[in-house]
């Protein structure tokens, strides 16, 4: 175990090192000097340049690359163009929603997917189950953003129940808090809700047909029985991939739904960073996410080793 | 089968009225008739006209062209070059090279694929064209893996081994023995990419980085509607009925094909 968690961490370290490289190096190649766009067209050259050197912009690509790694090695992450605030505050800041929306679509994704799935798959051929593959195919159609805004205008707009954007932040209380991300977090769920319950579905139908469930059924267990003592935590283990895969999707891929909400979160940062030329705030957040997700990767990989040895011998 | 059908007829409806949409529109999308601006479906406008009395029927066939192109060219992105490295990889299979290719992809796959596709229209530009790659790339080690996967089982069977005794060079096999055995499953799987594509252009175009003015598609349809979507639902309604049925219909004929193609459930179903 231990050697095979040593292999998946170097891994995980390499990975990291190379998107590091690649984030860098593509930002490297934007159009546009920041200096230069945070001065404006009247800059005059002069000013331009002190501006690139106070903001380290002289020093060449390699050197700016190792200081910016080993700055976020420390907790550092520079400081941002426009708005000359650590990036790192900014992140912070922006964390508070966008983590609390992941949990919180993730949350609803898998109270909503697994007992639909599970019910799917115990009535496998019959109407409930055509229904449920029927509305899921549906539900991963639906572009996310799309179903925002028809949720806007059904529980803002017409019904007015939530607002139809924005966040009141965490001190105005945590019941306003939860209250302005409701909508959001339904619209991201849904997509996810739907092939989640699809991949337990067939999970448990797989599982369904194994030995081990045959010979609980020989000792006597009903198929209720053997469902829910034997097959759901079987299947459960592709499903728990899932999950960790989709939770960090939801962290990075929120960036369009906090765009029809107008959320201060991360993938709206981003957004705008970029717009603005805020290339410290876009590597920074970018790397960080990247992080995220392989660092979920390599859990859910461990997880899986502790749970079946077989994953642990080399193929 | 019927799945098939369905789903066939559904997106095949849509591929129709893109083509058809550079021969003929019931009105032209270039021209504003701001006279008529708002307008509610009507005979005259089957779904309506936008704040600047274009005509949304319209706009929905030549939003169709901008889906579809920029999400076929980006599966053919994704097949080009993720099948060659899928096969390259499995007929080299624990050599370096089947090494650096598989890691290469699961840091494809570690990259937020959204985030990396807002950064590469940001780099490059809001365009089209760098929608297509954008998607394109996160395409690659989709088809590189499934390739590798399928492949590696193939490496192992008689036939393999047969062609390996005439002599056969291991790029000849994947060519002419692999490769072929390969093509239900891509199909399969291009079916389903495409579906992603669809959705991930109307996002993309949703936040300003797509296909650009005056050209029209659904997601910028859908972005410019939502000021408007208390007064005129149905400019959000359409466009969004669009990209449903369109993704719905390939994700059924995707399933369809497996189906189909898949012997294994050809014979449990017989």
């Amino acid at each position: 175990m231990f050697r095979y968690a040593l292999t998946r961490f170097i891994s995980l370290a390499l990975s990291l090192v190379v998107a590091s490289l690649l984030i860098f190096f593509m930002l490297e190649i934007v159009p546009g000097d920041p200096a230069a766009y945070m001065l404006g067209l009247n800059a005059s050259p002069e000013t331009v340049a002190a501006l690139r050197t106070e903001l380290g912009l002289d020093a060449g690509p390699v050197v700016r690359y190792l200081g910016w790694v080993s700055g976020m090695l420390t907790g550092d992450f520079g400081t941002s163009y426009t708005y000359r605030t650590p990036v790192a505050e900014m992140i912070l800041d922006r964390i508070q929603v966008s983590l609390p929306l992941a949990l919180l679509a993730l949350a609803l994704s898998t109270l909503i997917a697994l007992p639909v799935g599970i019910w799917a798959a115990s009535r496998r051929g019959s109407l409930a189950d055509a229904g449920v593959m029927g509305a899921t195919q549906l539900g991963v159609a639906v572009p996310n953003f799309w179903f925002a805004m028809l949720l806007v205008l059904v529980f803002a707009v017409q019904l007015r129940w939530f607002s139809a954007g924005g966040f009141p932040g965490w001190d105005a209380g945590l019941l306003a808090g939860l209250k302005a991300l409701t909508l959001p977090a339904i619209a991201l769920a849904l997509p996810q809700a739907s092939i989640l319950a699809r991949v337990m579905r067939s999970a448990l139908l797989d599982t369904l047909g194994e030995d081990f469930i045959r010979t609980a059924r020989a000792k006597g267990l009903t198929r209720g029985q053997a469902l829910r003592r034997h097959a759901v935590r079987n299947a459960l283990i592709p499903v728990l991939t899932i999950i960790g895969l989709q939770f960090s999707f939801l962290l990075a891929g929120a960036i369009i739904i906090e765009n029809v909400f107008f959320l201060p979160g991360l993938g709206r940062l981003v957004f705008q960073a970029i717009s603005q030329r805020d290339l410290v705030v876009v590597e920074s957040v970018v790397m960080l996410l990247v992080f995220a997700v392989i660092l979920v990767t390599f859990l859910v990989d461990l997880a899986y080793a502790a749970v079946d040895p077989r994953l642990r011998r080399p193929h | 089968m019927r799945m098939l059908v369905t789903g066939g007829a559904l997106a095949g409806i849509f591929a129709l009225a893109a083509l058809l949409s550079f021969f003929w529109t019931p009105y032209d999308v270039a021209v504003l008739d701001i006279a008529a601006k708002l307008q509610p479906p009507s005979a005259a406008h089957w779904f309506g006209t936008d704040h600047f009395g274009r005509d949304v029927f319209s706009m929905i066939m030549v939003g169709a062209r901008v889906s579809i192109a920029v999400a076929l060219v980006a599966v053919g992105i994704g097949m080009g070059l993720g099948v060659p490295l899928g096969l390259a990889a499995a007929a080299s299979r624990g050599s370096h090279l089947d090494e650096i290719i598989m890691r290469g992809n699961d840091l494809v796959f570690a990259f937020p694929a959204l985030l990396i596709a807002i950064m590469i229209t940001a780099v490059f530009g809001p365009s089209a064209l760098n929608a297509i790659i954008a998607i394109g790339i996160f395409n690659i080690p989709v088809f590189a893996r499934l390739t590798r996967g399928a492949a590696l089982s193939l490496w192992t069977r008689d036939f393999i081994l047969a062609a390996r005794v005439a002599g056969k060079g291991r790029v000849r096999i994947s060519l002419e023995h692999i490769l072929p055995n390969l093509a239900n499953l891509l199909i399969v799987q291009g079916t389903i990419q495409f579906s992603l594509g669809i959705l991930a252009e109307a996002g993309l175009s949703y936040v300003g980085l797509g296909a650009q003015p005056p050209t029209p598609s659904w997601g910028r349809m859908l972005a410019e509607s939502q000021t408007m979507i208390s007064f005129a639902p149905w400019l959000a309604l359409f466009p969004g009925f669009a990209i449903v049925l369109t993704v719905l219909g390939l994700n059924l004929m995707g399933d369809g094909l497996r189906d189909l193609l898949d012997p294994r459930i050809r014979r449990a179903r017989a």
